[in-house]
């Protein structure tokens, strides 16, 4: 900083490195307990088979969506059944804790 | 037998190779008879970095397939006694290099020299993972900024659980925080992650801290490793940080904003 600098309008920006070390925290500690959602694509499929026992689906039919928020996150499953099944979408919410 | 350590980051432009040319230079300037191995086959850069890309001839690849013997390939540094240089090849990819090969040239230098020092390519792929596979020390170089820190993470993860130490239930790798480009103004300002910051995420010993310096460039610029320009702070920084790898007790400088005197404060000039 020179003497010029006390004379510019001062637009001191908000301090980020605390946000950095705040995020940094969050991510890290996910990855640390292993690569948890790379089970997903595997419960898919399995779940495509359990309920193939009982009625046809399709694979486009299964949404699976892992959403984290704070310390808690939360496993969305969205099946849509076929029209015989009288109910066009079902939606369970399973939460897990990490 | 010599200690193996790898300098790595995962990310790449931290200043792995600066490190790698530094340190190694640094051992060998204590007395230790060093060599330095270039890990990133395909884009190699440390013999430019050293001052030694007009001598290579024979090549990591050339010796792990047996197309040049180890004395061939290992040039000697021209400035720094007790000091070699293992260069990697620029034509070939990095499967070329195999866990057996590797293996092979780290038995054959063990016996010769006190330090083997392994420059990591970038990423975590084959030359990556194969740089840190035979470390006993791991050098992690981290820039104070949120993708450099959190792959630092990542390849401490990896040093736990793929390294030849992990897979054998041997000691684990021994871990050893270098933070690069740091400058404690702009972490005044509470705009650069602070040593403590990145300290309470990593959670392994600091080794040193590289202030950001016009000295790097200026180092890689005319093929000199930044710790020959003993005047520098990078230099300086450097040559704590190897010091204090052999054992020695120094002070960690760099850390605090310098105050400046009174000329400096009105002309803001620069160190």
């Amino acid at each position: 900083m020179s003497i010029l600098d006390y004379f510019r309008p001062s637009s001191r920006p908000k301090a980020t490195a605390a946000v950095a070390k705040e995020r940094l925290q969050i991510i890290v500690a996910h990855e640390r307990g292993g690569a948890r959602a790379d089970y997903l694509p595997l419960l898919q499929k399995e779940l495509l088979e359990v309920i193939g026992r009982y009625v046809r689906i399709d694979e486009d039919q299964v949404r699976v969506e892992l959403e984290r928020t704070g310390d808690c996150s939360v496993l969305e499953l969205n099946i849509t059944l076929p029209d015989q099944a009288k109910t066009p979408l079902r939606q369970m919410a399973v939460e897990t804790t990490d | 037998m010599a200690t193996v350590i790898v300098i790595t980051s995962g990310k790449g432009g931290v200043g792995k190779t600066t490190t790698s040319a530094a340190f190694s230079s640094g051992l060998a300037l204590h007395g230790k008879k060093t060599v330095v191995i270039d890990f990133d086959v395909g884009l190699r850069n440390l013999d430019l970095v050293m001052g030694a890309e007009r001598r290579v001839v024979y090549d990591f690849v050339n010796v792990i397939n047996g197309e040049a013997t180890l004395s061939q390939a290992l040039i000697r540094d021209k400035r720094v006694e007790n000091l070699h240089i293992l260069p990697a090849s620029q034509t070939r990819d990095k499967d070329a290099l195999t866990l057996e090969g590797v293996e092979r040239v780290i038995n054959e230098l063990h016996s010769q020299y006190d330090y083997i020092v392994c420059d990591s390519p970038a990423g975590i792929e084959r030359g990556a993972l194969l740089a840190l596979y035979f470390a006993d020390h791991a050098i992690v170089v981290t820039n104070p900024e949120v993708s450099s820190v959190r792959d630092s993470d990542r390849i401490l993860g990896i040093l736990a659980s793929k390294s030849r130490r992990a897979e054998k239930g041997m000691e684990p790798v021994k871990e050893h925080m270098l933070i690069t480009r740091y400058s404690p103004d702009r972490v005044q300002r509470g705009e650069m992650l602070s040593v403590s910051d990145i300290h309470d995420i990593l959670a392994i010993p600091l080794l040193g801290v590289i202030p950001e310096s016009k000295a790097v460039l200026r180092a890689s610029n005319s093929g000199v490793p930044v710790i020959m320009d003993t005047e520098s702070d990078a230099g300086g920084a450097y040559d704590d940080a190897v010091r204090r790898f052999l054992g020695e007790t120094v002070a960690q400088r760099f850390i605090q904003l310098e105050k400046k005197n009174i000329f400096q404060r009105l002309f803001g000039a620069e160190a």
